[in-house]
C-alpha cells in the first residue's frame, strides 16, 4: 500500500487573432482578446470553479486531503483580466495551507529546448509569480508539458528545484515501476514519475463507454489502487479534466468528490510532491532522449515534429535578443505569448493517430492555416524590430533566416 | 462472381474529352472493370471525334467496350455553342444531326432505345444531364434499374443562373432514377436543395485516382515563383477570382508568374482582365494541355490553385498531389471533403487565398511540409474503392441477380 499524490495542471494560451498578410505592419493587436476571454468564462464555469469549490469542500471534510498545482502564467494573466473570481478560488484554496504550488515556465514554453537563458528567466519569473499570488517559494519544478531530459533535470537543480516531474513512460523505466521515487542522472534531486496508466484512467479513459473498466467509480479506482507497492501512486494531469475535457454528465466530478473517502476505505492517504523530497531515492535515471507527456509517442514531435513547427520554433529564439534589447516592453510581452507551446501544437500534422486530438484543440482548420498565420504575426514582430536601430534589416531577411 | 452487365451513357471518354468528366468516366470504367463489371460505354460522337482513331480506347481494360452514336454532342457544351458548331458542320453532314443541343440530347435519347434492346445489361448508369433522357428511356426498354450520376448540377455549371430546360431535365433525371449517385457531400446538398430529391436516395461515391507515372523533368532554374491555375477558363472554375488574386499576390511578391493552363469561353475576358490590371506580362496563357505538358506545368508550379465557384469534386486537386505540387481548394468542393493536406479557402475570399499563396511562396517549411504530407495522403486514393462502392450499390438494386 502507498499513498497518492495528486497534481493538477492549470494552462490557457493567448490564441491568435486572425492576422493576415495584410494586417503586417498595420496594427499589432494579434490576440484575439474577445476569444480567449469567452473561452475562459466558459472553462471558468465548466471546470475552474466547480472543481476548485470540490476541492475546497474535500480539504475540509478529510484532513488528510491535499492537492498539487501548477498555474501557468499565462492562466494567471487571463484569470485576473477574465475571471477574478477564479484566481480567487485558488486564493482560498492556498490559504487552507493544503495546497502545494509548483513552479514551470511562465509562458507554457519549451524554451528548455531552444534557449536556456530564455528559460532561465521564464522560471524565475513564474517564481516570482506564485510567490506573488500564493506566498509560496516552490521546491519542485514540472516543466511545460512534461517535456523532460537529462539536462533540463540539471538546469533545474542550478535553479535551486530539489525535485522534478517526468512521465513514468515504459521506454525510461524498463521493468521499473513508476511508483518509486529516481534521482535524475548526474544529480541530487527526486525525480517523480507519473503514473500514466492510472493518471490515464481519468483523464482519458474516463468517459470511454468502450472501455472495459467503464463506467469508473471511485470504489473502483481505489481498489486499483490499494494492493500497489511504492513510494507514492502519482496521479498528474490536466485539471480541465473536471468538467472540460470529461463534461460534467460523464460523472467525473462525482468521482472526484468519493475519491478521497473510497481511498482511505483502504487505508491510502494524500501527499504532496514536496514531501517526496525526503524519500531516498530508488536509483538514478538515465534519460538523455527528451520524453514528454504528449500523444503515442510521449515525445516533442506533438510541437516540433514537423518543418513548419522547427522552423517557426527556432526563429521565434533566434529574434530573442533583439526583442530583449529593443527595451520595448511591449513588444517584449507580445514576444513572450509567442513562446507558448500551444501555438506549435496547432502546427502538428500527424494526423492520422493523435492528429484528431489536436483539432480538438485547435482553433484552426488546417495546421498549415496556423502557421502562415504565426509566421503573419513574426514578421510584423520583425518590422517592430526594423524600427530599432540596427535590427532586421527587411522582411527579406526576415525571411531568408527563416528560410535557412 | 458472375460479372455485373452495365449499360453507361456518357459523353465524354479520353481522349475524347475536355474536362473532369471524361477523366472521371474513364476511372470508373477501369475501376469497375477490375471489381466484376462488364461495361458498355455509350457516348456521342461529333463529326471530328469520328475521323479520330480514339474508339480504341486507351487500356480501360478488356471489360469495357465502347459504342459510339454518332451526334454532335460535346462535354460542357452550352446551347449556343452548339448551335455554331452546327454551322460548321457540312450541309451533307447537318440533316443527321438536330438543329440544336436540345434537339440532339433528344435524338441520343431515341437511339437509346435501340441500344437497350440490342445490348444485354443488369443495370442503367447515367452521366449528367444530356444523357438522363437516354437513361429513361433505356429503362422503360429494358425495365432494369436505373442509376443517375450527378457530376455537376446546372446550378455548379452557371452560378446559380440555371437554362430552365437543362435544369429541367436534371430534375426529370434524378426523379426517375432508382439510385441518384454524387460525388461528394456538398453536390448532395445541391441536389437536395434545388432539386428536393430525399437524402436516402443519393449516395455519395468520392474519387480516386490510379497512381500517376510522373515523368522526370530537367526543371529549368527558375528565378521566379509559379503558381497554377489548370482547367476550363469557365465561371464555374473561378478563373476571375485566380487573376484577381494574382494581382495581389505581385503586390506582395513581385517575382511571381502565373500559369493559366486552360480554354474555355471565360479565355478572352481573362487576358483582357489581366492587361487592365497591368499584370499582362506576370500572365502565361497556354491553352488546354494534355499529355506531358500537363506534368510539365504541375512539376514547374510551386503551387497548384483551384479557386473554383462550385466544384463536384475536383480530380486535378488530386492529380497535382500526386504530380509533387502542392495544392490550395476552394472549399466548394467535393476534394476538400476528403483531403486533409491542403491549404482550403472560400472561392470568393481574395485577401484570404493572396494571404495563403504568399505565405507559401515565403516559407519554405509550408510548402515542403504540404508537398510531402499531400504526397502520402493522396497514395490512399486509388480506383477500387469507388468503383466497388459503384458496384454495391449496383446489387443493391438488385442488378445482377
Amino acid at each position: 500500500m502507498t499513498n497518492v499524490c495528486l497534481y493538477f495542471q492549470v494552462h490557457q494560451p493567448y490564441r491568435l487573432a486572425k492576422y493576415t498578410l495584410f494586417d503586417i505592419g498595420k496594427h499589432s493587436r494579434y490576440f484575439d482578446e474577445a476569444k480567449n476571454k469567452e473561452i475562459m468564462l466558459k472553462i471558468a464555469r465548466k471546470c475552474y470553479l466547480p472543481a476548485n469549490s470540490i476541492i475546497k469542500h474535500l480539504i475540509e471534510k478529510h484532513d488528510d486531503f491535499k492537492v498539487a498545482y501548477s498555474i501557468t502564467g499565462n492562466a494567471l494573466e487571463q484569470f485576473e483580466k477574465y475571471t477574478p473570481n477564479v484566481l480567487r478560488s485558488f486564493q482560498e484554496l492556498a490559504e487552507t495551507g493544503k495546497v502545494e504550488f509548483l513552479t514551470e515556465t511562465s509562458h507554457h514554453s519549451l524554451s528548455a529546448l531552444a534557449n536556456k537563458d530564455e528559460f532561465v528567466a521564464q522560471v524565475k519569473e513564474h517564481k516570482k509569480l506564485i510567490k506573488n499570488y500564493f506566498g509560496q517559494k516552490p521546491k519542485i519544478f514540472r516543466n511545460t508539458e512534461l517535456v523532460y531530459n537529462n539536462d533540463i533535470a540539471k538546469m533545474a537543480e542550478q535553479m535551486g528545484f530539489k525535485g522534478i516531474l517526468a512521465e513514468g513512460w515504459d521506454s525510461i523505466l524498463g521493468w521499473r515501476s513508476p511508483n518509486y521515487v529516481y534521482r535524475p542522472a548526474g544529480t541530487k534531486m527526486n525525480l517523480l514519475l507519473k503514473n500514466y496508466r492510472l493518471s490515464d484512467d481519468i483523464a482519458f479513459r474516463f468517459s470511454n463507454k468502450h472501455w472495459n473498466s467503464w463506467p469508473l467509480t471511485a470504489e473502483k479506482y481505489a481498489g486499483w489502487i490499494a494492493p500497489i507497492l511504492g513510494d507514492s501512486v502519482n496521479l498528474f494531469m490536466d485539471y480541465e479534466t473536471f468538467g472540460e475535457h470529461q463534461w460534467e454528465d460523464t460523472g467525473i466530478f462525482n468521482f472526484l468528490r468519493h475519491l478521497p473517502s473510497a481511498l482511505k476505505n483502504h487505508g491510502i492517504s494524500f501527499h504532496h510532491p514536496s514531501e517526496l523530497l525526503k524519500i531516498k531515492p530508488k536509483e538514478e535515471l538515465d534519460i538523455p532522449n527528451t520524453i514528454s507527456w504528449a500523444d503515442l509517442e510521449r515525445d516533442t514531435s506533438a510541437w516540433l515534429g514537423n518543418k513548419m513547427q522547427q522552423s517557426a520554433h527556432s526563429q521565434i529564439y533566434q529574434m530573442r535578443n533583439a526583442i530583449l534589447s529593443s527595451g520595448d516592453e511591449e513588444l517584449i510581452a507580445d514576444w513572450k505569448k509567442l513562446t507558448t507551446s500551444d501555438h506549435f501544437y496547432y502546427m502538428c500534422t500527424k494526423w492520422f493517430n493523435d492528429g484528431d486530438v489536436h483539432k480538438y484543440f485547435s482553433p484552426y482548420d488546417t495546421p498549415y492555416d496556423c502557421f502562415i498565420n504565426y509566421m503573419n504575426v513574426l514578421q510584423d514582430v520583425a518590422l517592430r524590430l526594423r524600427q530599432k536601430p540596427g535590427l532586421f534589416a527587411s522582411i527579406k531577411q526576415f525571411i531568408k533566416e527563416v528560410n535557412k | 462472381m458472375s460479372k455485373l452487365k452495365v449499360l453507361m451513357f456518357g459523353w465524354e471518354f479520353p481522349p475524347f474529352k475536355s474536362g473532369g468528366l471524361g477523366t472521371a468516366c474513364y476511372g470508373l470504367t477501369k475501376g469497375l472493370a477490375r471489381n466484376g463489371c462488364e461495361v458498355t460505354f455509350v457516348m456521342p460522337v461529333t463529326p471530328e471525334g469520328a475521323k479520330a482513331k480514339f474508339v480504341k480506347l486507351i487500356g480501360a481494360g478488356n471489360n469495357v467496350r465502347i459504342r459510339k452514336v454518332d451526334s454532335l454532342l460535346k462535354a460542357y457544351q452550352t446551347s449556343d455553342a452548339y448551335e455554331d458548331g452546327y454551322l460548321y458542320t457540312p450541309s451533307n453532314l447537318r440533316k443527321v444531326y438536330g438543329k440544336n443541343l436540345f434537339a440532339e440530347v433528344q435524338r441520343y435519347s431515341v437511339l437509346a432505345k435501340k441500344i437497350a434492346k440490342e445490348e444485354e445489361h443488369d443495370v442503367i448508369h447515367t452521366h449528367d444531364w444530356m444523357t438522363y433522357q437516354a437513361g429513361i428511356n433505356a429503362k422503360k426498354t429494358s425495365k432494369k434499374p436505373l442509376v443517375v450520376h450527378l457530376h455537376a448540377t446546372e446550378f455548379d455549371r452557371t452560378g446559380g443562373h440555371p437554362d430552365g430546360r437543362i435544369s429541367h431535365i436534371e430534375w426529370l433525371g434524378l426523379k426517375e432514377a432508382d439510385r441518384v449517385i454524387t460525388n461528394s457531400e456538398y453536390t448532395k446538398k445541391n441536389v437536395i436543395k434545388h432539386y428536393k430529391i430525399p437524402a436516402e436516395k443519393i449516395d455519395v461515391v468520392h474519387w480516386g485516382i490510379d497512381d500517376v507515372d510522373v515523368p522526370q523533368f530537367d526543371t529549368p532554374l527558375k528565378k521566379d515563383h509559379i503558381i497554377l491555375f489548370l482547367g476550363r477558363v469557365t465561371l464555374q472554375k473561378g478563373p476571375d477570382y485566380f487573376i484577381e488574386v494574382a494581382k495581389k499576390v505581385l503586390e506582395h511578391e513581385p517575382d511571381t508568374k502565373f500559369i493559366i493552363a486552360g480554354d474555355g469561353d471565360m479565355l478572352p475576358r481573362i487576358i483582357n482582365r489581366a492587361a487592365e490590371l497591368g499584370i499582362a506580362n506576370r500572365v502565361i496563357f497556354t491553352g488546354a494541355l494534355s499529355g506531358d505538358d500537363v506534368h510539365k506545368a504541375f512539376s514547374t508550379a510551386d503551387l497548384y490553385v483551384m479557386p473554383s465557384v462550385s466544384e463536384p469534386f475536383g480530380l486535378v486537386a488530386l492529380e497535382s498531389l500526386k504530380n509533387g505540387t502542392p495544392v490550395l481548394i476552394s472549399k466548394q468542393s467535393g476534394v476538400a471533403e476528403v483531403l486533409k493536406h491542403a491549404l482550403k479557402v472560400d472561392f470568393w475570399d481574395i485577401n484570404e487565398m493572396t494571404n495563403k499563396i504568399v505565405g507559401v511562396l515565403r516559407y519554405n517549411a509550408v510548402k515542403d511540409e504540404l508537398r510531402e504530407k499531400g504526397m502520402r495522403e493522396v497514395q490512399k486514393f486509388n480506383l477500387d474503392d469507388p468503383a466497388r462502392k459503384v458496384r454495391q450499390i449496383y446489387t443493391a438494386m438488385g442488378g445482377g441477380r
